[in-house]
């Protein structure tokens, strides 16, 4: 099963990123298949706690795919199928006593295109401690709510109108209302599939500015198809490619000097 | 210094500037020093002298690093490539500086009889112009000043000028009594060294120029070191 397995490079060994953070996530022999394709190709990898992590490759190479094994988004996908294991805080999400809803709160999650529900800014960033029960009373909700959007750093610009409709916000302040959003239930995890990439520069960097941010308190990881933002804003890059991670190190030295040449040629713009 | 949306990219960029601003304090420490060593003569400074030049040398490396990094993760442009592009010159020019001062330093051993003062006057006065010149260079950096930077770079002459009369001076004297040829010629190759430093002067007023204006200074430098082209010849010695 695992022929096509290729075996991952650290760069350097071990990174630099996993020695001075505690992991958070590991990953041991993954295996994704939808259907008969086999998307992830034994994959094994830790991630560290309260650093950014990105995943970088072409399209197709599966780093979105195994960004959804760790809130097992994959489970509602028909025909997929995971192995291996996977666990956060040493515990297998895989486990059978494990409640899929308590896990998708500690992983939260933020997608490529902003997606607020079509309700107040209030209510979008109110929902989630609400099903949770994570709030005693109104004044504390609304202490939770005021609280997420400062750390989104939205509060400022939309505190004169929150109960105005969270569609109507400018592209940028939606992603960073769905990332207020995740933040609200108090989760560990934060999962950024592409997160910029229907933003202007400008909303980008503020963005990245915030990941940045947001990397004192949480573990996040993010999939991203520009190279330059991964080689801003993480820790430690992950390259994927054709389903197999081919190299994981610090972002400062495989951005400056990669040992394998796919990752090479990938970030330098001659293949993918 | 600037205020990117990503702080991270201005931390970057404050780094940079802290570490040529160090290793441009240690440039000048050594240069001053070196002077101080070869005109006292005193060769315990000047192994002092010779010893700290390899914090310079690591500087200069730390610098390349940094910026390399800085390239790689932030993708610098305009004047913020400027920046990294002049920081790299800038530590080269402070190396050599350093190999310079270094190499002033040495020479104190190399002297092993006293040396009159007045040999060493014109030295310790060239000396005293070069270092006067790196500090102002380096304050124009500090402070993007260009036109302060121009000021240095027109001053360089002045520097060349006394190299050329001590050149000749030192000949007088060398003819005058052939025992002292032996520190002459020592005292010699350490003004070459300072004059060598007040072209690296220049070449970072250059820098400087160029990190504000966006395009490299045209003109021609005035030069007055004509000790390399003037034919020599005691016998038609004025």
């Amino acid at each position: 099963m695992n022929d096509m397995t290729v075996k991952t490079i650290y760069t350097p060994e071990p990174p630099r990123a996993l020695q001075a953070k505690p992991p958070k996530i590991t990953a041991q022999d993954v295996n994704v298949y939808y259907g008969d394709k086999h998307a992830i190709k034994g994959l094994s990898i830790t991630i560290p706690d309260k650093a950014v992590s990105a995943f970088i490759g072409p399209s197709g190479c599966g780093k979105s795919t195994f960004l959804r094994c760790i809130n097992r988004m994959n489970d509602t996908i028909a025909g997929c199928r995971v192995t291996g294991k996977i666990t956060v805080d040493g515990y297998d999400i895989h486990d059978r006593d494990l409640d899929v809803v308590q896990l998708r709160a500690r992983v939260g999650m933020v997608f490529q295109k902003p997606n607020p529900f079509p309700k107040s800014i209030f209510e979008n960033v109110a929902y989630g401690p609400r099903i949770h029960g994570l709030s005693k009373d109104k004044t504390d909700l609304e202490r939770i709510v005021v609280e997420s959007l400062k750390k989104a750093g939205l509060f400022e610009e939309v505190k004169d109108r929150l109960a105005a409709p969270g569609t109507g916000l400018s592209g940028g302040q939606q992603q960073r209302l769905c990332i207020a959003r995740a933040i609200a239930v108090n989760p560990e995890i934060i999962l950024m599939d592409e997160p910029c990439s229907a933003l202007d520069p400008i909303a980008t960097a503020r963005i990245e500015e915030l990941i940045h941010e947001l990397k004192q308190n949480y573990c996040i990881v993010i999939v991203t198809h520009s190279m330059q933002q991964a080689a801003r804003v993480s820790d430690l890059t992950a390259f994927f490619h054709l389903g197999n991670l081919i190299e994981v190190g610090d972002t400062d030295v495989m951005f400056t000097s990669p040992q394998d040449k796919k990752t090479q040629d990938y970030i330098t713009g001659r293949f993918g | 210094m600037s205020d990117h949306i990503m702080k991270a990219y201005d931390e970057d960029l404050a780094a940079l500037q802290a570490m040529l601003s160090t290793m441009g304090g240690l440039a000048e420490e050594q240069l001053s020093r070196g002077l101080e060593a070869l005109t006292r003569r005193d060769t315990k400074l000047a192994d002092q002298v010779i010893l700290a030049d390899d914090k310079i040398d690591e500087m200069e490396r730390m610098v390349e690093e940094k910026a390399i990094l800085t390239i790689a993760r932030r993708q610098p442009m305009a004047k913020d490539l400027r920046h990294i592009m002049v920081a790299i010159r800038i530590a080269t020019d402070l190396e050599r500086i350093g190999d310079l001062a270094k190499n002033v330093a040495k020479r104190a051993h190399a002297i092993s009889d006293p040396i009159p003062r007045r040999l060493t006057t014109g030295l310790q006065r060239m000396g005293q112009l070069a270092l006067t010149q790196l500090k102002r260079v380096l304050d124009s950096f500090a402070a993007s000043d260009a036109e302060q930077a121009m000021d240095v770079w027109r001053h360089d002459e002045d520097i060349d000028a006394l190299y050329n009369s001590i050149f000749r001076e030192l000949l007088t004297y060398m003819m005058e009594d052939p025992r002292q040829i032996g520190a002459c010629t020592h005292l010699l190759f350490a003004t070459k060294n300072i004059e060598r430093i007040g072209d690296h002067a220049t070449n970072i007023a250059e820098n400087i120029y160029f990190l504000v204006h966006g395009t490299q200074l045209k003109d021609a430098r005035p030069k007055k070191d004509e000790t390399a082209t003037t034919p020599f010849s005691p016998l038609n010695d004025e």
